[in-house]
Formats: C-alpha cells, sequence, structure tokens
C-alpha cells in the first residue's frame, strides 16, 4: 500500500509539476502584447531589451566558441572515417546538416540553459526568500508578467538567433578544417555548404530552438517561483533548474527531430 | 456602527497537519490602529499573511472593504490590493531597482498618470518618510531604518486606505523604531489610514496601537484598547507584558533525555 501511496503522490507531484508550468507559461503568452514597443506597457519593452542582451549578446562568445570546437570535432571525427573512403568532401555535408538540424540548436540551448536557466531560477528564487514577489502579489502586479514575460519574449527572439550563429561558427570552423587538411579554400567550401543547407533544416533547427527557449525560461522560472525557505533552497533551485531544463531540451529534441523524420517519410 | 473594513471569521490554518491559526475572529475598524501581538510561532505572521490575501485558509474567510478576498473574481481582488499597502519586514525593495524606481513601480503598474507626475508623487512620498535624497540610491546602500521607510514609501504610493506592517521595529536600534512609530502615527493622522501592525515589541506597540490583539498558540485570547490590554489579569498576556520566560531549559522531557544518555534508568532512582 505504501509503494502504491508513494507512487501516486509523485505522480500527483509530477502532474501539479505540470500543471503550474501551463498556467504559467499560458499567462507568459498571454502579457507578451503589453511587452510590446509603443502599443504596450510603458518600461517592459525596455526591461525585454536588457533582458535579450543578457541571455543573448553576453552569450555569444561562449555560443561561438562551443560551436566552433563542435564543428571541429565533428570535422576531424567524420574525416578519419570518410578519408578511408576517399569521400572527404562529404564532411562538409556532415558539419552542414548536423549543425543546422541539430547542433546548432541543441548546443545552443546547453549553453543558454547554464548560463541563463540558472540566473533565472536564482534570481527569482532570490525575489520570494526576501518577499519581493509577495510585495508584487500584493501591489497587484502579476509577477508572471513584470519578472517572466520580458526573459521570455528576450529568449524567444535570441535563442533562435543565437542557434543561427552557433552553427554558423560550426559550419566556419569546418571549413578551417578542411582548409588545413585539403588546402579546400573558402570560396570553395562555401559553394559546397551552399549546396548541402536545405531551407528545410534550418526551419527545423529554429522551430527546435523555439521550443528549447521555451523550456528553458519557464523551467527556470517555475524553480525560482517554487522556492520555499531560505538561501539554500535558492541554490537548489538554480542546479534543478538547469537539471530539468536539460533533460526536457534533449527530450524535446529527440520528439520533435522523430515528428519531422515521420513526417519527411511520407 | 459602521461595518469593519477587515473582517476575518472562523479563520483556520494548518501547514503538514499542524494547525497554525484555530477559528480566529477578528474585526478591524476604519481608521484604527490595529496591534497584532503574540510570541513567535503564535502564528500571527500566518494571519497576516491571510489578511492581505496570499495565502488561502484551510476554512474561514477575510472580507476587505466588504470583499470577501478568497472568492472573489480577479477584478475584485485588484482592487482590494489598490487600497490595501503592505510594508514587509525586511522591506522587500526590488534590489533591482533604485529606490526611486520602486516607489515608481505601482504608479507606473496600476495608474495611467503621466511620467511628471509620477516623478513628482514619488518625490512626495519619499520626503514625508525622510527619504527625499535618497532616491537615486539601490536597496543595498541603504540602512536598516532607511528600507524599511523606503518600503512605507511604496506601501502608500496609491494612498491606500489600509496599511500593513510586518514587524516594522523588527533589527531596529530604538531610535530608529521610535521614529518609525511616529511615521505610522503621523500616516493616522494625516491620511486616516487604517493601519493593521504585526508585532512583538511592546513599547511600539503601546505608543501606536488603538487596540491590540493577542494571539496564544494560534487562538486569538484578547482583543482590547490599550487601557484594558494593560490591566489584564489573564496570566498568558502577562507573561508577555511582564517578560516572564518560559522554562524551556528544564522540562521533564530534557530530564529524561539526560537521564537516559547518563544510562540512568528511572527504577534506579
Amino acid at each position: 500500500m505504501s509503494v502504491l501511496e508513494a507512487i501516486g503522490s509523485s505522480v500527483i507531484g509530477q502532474l501539479s509539476y505540470l500543471g503550474s508550468l501551463t498556467t504559467q507559461f499560458r499567462s507568459a503568452l498571454g502579457a507578451f502584447p503589453r511587452l510590446l514597443p509603443f502599443a504596450g506597457r510603458r518600461g517592459r519593452w525596455r526591461s525585454a531589451l536588457k533582458q535579450m542582451s543578457a541571455i543573448g549578446v553576453d552569450a555569444l562568445p561562449m555560443v561561438a566558441i562551443v560551436a566552433a570546437c563542435g564543428g571541429s570535432i565533428l570535422a576531424i571525427q567524420s574525416a578519419s572515417e570518410l578519408s578511408q573512403f576517399g569521400a572527404m568532401q562529404l564532411v562538409v555535408d556532415i558539419v552542414v546538416i548536423a549543425f543546422t538540424r541539430e547542433l546548432g540548436p541543441l548546443l545552443t540551448a546547453i549553453v543558454v540553459s547554464g548560463r541563463s536557466g540558472s540566473a533565472f531560477s536564482a534570481e527569482i528564487g532570490t525575489m520570494v526568500v526576501t518577499e519581493e514577489i509577495d510585495a508584487l502579489r500584493t501591489m497587484a502586479v502579476d509577477p508572471v508578467e513584470l519578472v517572466l514575460a520580458p526573459k521570455y519574449l528576450a529568449a524567444m527572439i535570441v535563442v533562435p538567433s543565437l542557434t543561427i550563429m552557433s552553427s554558423l561558427f560550426g559550419i566556419l570552423s569546418g571549413g578551417v578544417f578542411m582548409y588545413l587538411k585539403m588546402n579546400m579554400t573558402l570560396p570553395i567550401y562555401l559553394r559546397d555548404v551552399a549546396n548541402a543547407i536545405l531551407l528545410r533544416d534550418v526551419f527545423t533547427g529554429l522551430v527546435k530552438s523555439l521550443v528549447f527557449a521555451t523550456i528553458i525560461v519557464q523551467v527556470g522560472c517555475i524553480e525560482g517561483f517554487r522556492v520555499k525557505g531560505g538561501p539554500e533552497a535558492v541554490g537548489k533551485s538554480a542546479t534543478s533548474a538547469v537539471v530539468k531544463s536539460t533533460f526536457l531540451v534533449i527530450f524535446a529534441d529527440l520528439f520533435i527531430t522523430a515528428m519531422f523524420y515521420m513526417a519527411g517519410a511520407k | 456602527m459602521e461595518s469593519p473594513i477587515i473582517s476575518v471569521r472562523d479563520l483556520t490554518v494548518s501547514y503538514g497537519g499542524h494547525r497554525v491559526l484555530n477559528g480566529v475572529n477578528l474585526d478591524i475598524q476604519h481608521g484604527e490602529v490595529m496591534v497584532l501581538l503574540g510570541a513567535s510561532g503564535s502564528g500571527k505572521s500566518t494571519m497576516l499573511r491571510h489578511i492581505i490575501g496570499l495565502e488561502r485558509p484551510d476554512s474561514g474567510t477575510v472580507h476587505v472593504q466588504g470583499i470577501d478576498i478568497n472568492h472573489c473574481s480577479a477584478q475584485e481582488l485588484k482592487t482590494v490590493r489598490r487600497g490595501m499597502g503592505v510594508a514587509f519586514q525586511e522591506g522587500a525593495l526590488f534590489s533591482s531597482m533604485s529606490v526611486e524606481e520602486n516607489i515608481e513601480l505601482p504608479l507606473r503598474e496600476l495608474t495611467t498618470l503621466a511620467d511628471p507626475v509620477i516623478e513628482i508623487m514619488t518625490y512626495i512620498k519619499l520626503a514625508s518618510v525622510g527619504l527625499g535624497e535618497a532616491g537615486k540610491l539601490m536597496p543595498q546602500e541603504l540602512s536598516g531604518g532607511m528600507k524599511k521607510r523606503a518600503a512605507v514609501a511604496r506601501a502608500t504610493a496609491l494612498d491606500p486606505e489600509i496599511l500593513v506592517f510586518d514587524e516594522p521595529s523588527a533589527g531596529l536600534d530604538p531610535i530608529v523604531a521610535a521614529e518609525l512609530d511616529e511615521l505610522i502615527l503621523f500616516l493616522k493622522r494625516a491620511f486616516q489610514m487604517t493601519i493593521v501592525i504585526v508585532t512583538h515589541e511592546m513599547t511600539s506597540a503601546f505608543r501606536i496601537a488603538d487596540r491590540l490583539a493577542m494571539l496564544y498558540k494560534g487562538s486569538l485570547i484578547a482583543v482590547e484598547d490599550k487601557a484594558s490590554f494593560q490591566a489584564s489579569t489573564d496570566p498568558r498576556i502577562r507573561q508577555f507584558l511582564d517578560r516572564i520566560p518560559e522554562n524551556i531549559a528544564e522540562t521533564e522531557s530534557v530530564h529524561r533525555r539526560l537521564r537516559e544518555l547518563a544510562g540512568v534508568t528511572g527504577a534506579g532512582e
């Protein structure tokens, strides 16, 4: 009986988590019109711009380095196999396809989750501990609209942008490898890239990046809102934000990839 | 008699099986200063959180200005909250904003006033709590007393009818605490605000209160005016007023545990 109870209470806990996540997501979307420049409430757009700088601009160096490393690794690994078959030109295709479809969005999401997901939960968790969130509620100001929504809007704009940059750096680092190994010049490499790149793949990657941005912001923020207790709970919430969002990002990646695969197979 | 501005009926709250509030009834009238007293763990902060609508009770109701705050529309709740300012224990100022922006926030969020008007109102509120020159500072740069005064300025930004304080004098030196008491009395005189204060600071309570309510282990044991409260013969109130310590170190359970640790059994005595 106690085993059943434990399973039951865990399931109820997960469902309630999912429920609050959905509610939070809906009210964040509902707040978007009030965030827009000119038409929205004053100050909101500025706050979203600030977040774009924190989530996007500040993450660019790291995304670029991670993507460049990823691109080089992929090129080196595939070259060592493909050279045995004399199919070195396929390295370009592999790097391009992998980055536009998969690695661009995924590496970006992992960087953003580690940098910003933890920051969101720590920021909001601290606001819970210092009663700032309570203060907002007693002022009849919706914390989701004031604190979360600008982050979400910002992430929906900058994460896809970072994803494009990530793919760009990954593909360029593949080019550097091809130049060093095969003496392939940049114009030729770019011509091969242009042949390999498919609009459909870029689109898939951008859809993924939007889903990942949603996961990172919503999970990061809900972990913050659910903080109970003191400073220790804030630390735990930051860990849990990164762990949960990374896990969900990879899970969602599999799901979306399977969806596109099945849609394409018809 | 006028209907009370805040009316708490049969408020019952439990946390994890532990009863924190036990069917509490309390009426607070327009324009009075009601001080909610009680030892730590008596449930006074819990009661405050329910009065300001941050938590839902297990049973019982809280009416503020005639509206049941746990069973009303979002719009009604918004109206109630606009008419209520809360100054939290540690101030709860938004640490990412300057003092000025903190006070401007409710004005920007809940009114359609033009920026210059908001700036003037903010300055008036800050000046009324003696922080006219501190507007540009960040909350981290303020002392404890300044933080609380800034919190009062923010709580009064929308000229609420009800002002709620959570432990206003906690962590303040006697002089600053006395200044805060005077500020509270000034707000009452000048704006006829209804003021609800949770505290265990007796000097301050007797200075500012019109009536005092005493919570003891989750139940309200007295709601009286200053004179009759001071003259009370209830041992639980007297213990609080006369600062008689509870014998926490010499209880039977401590003796029993010590005997166990020393390996002495009850039979050997």
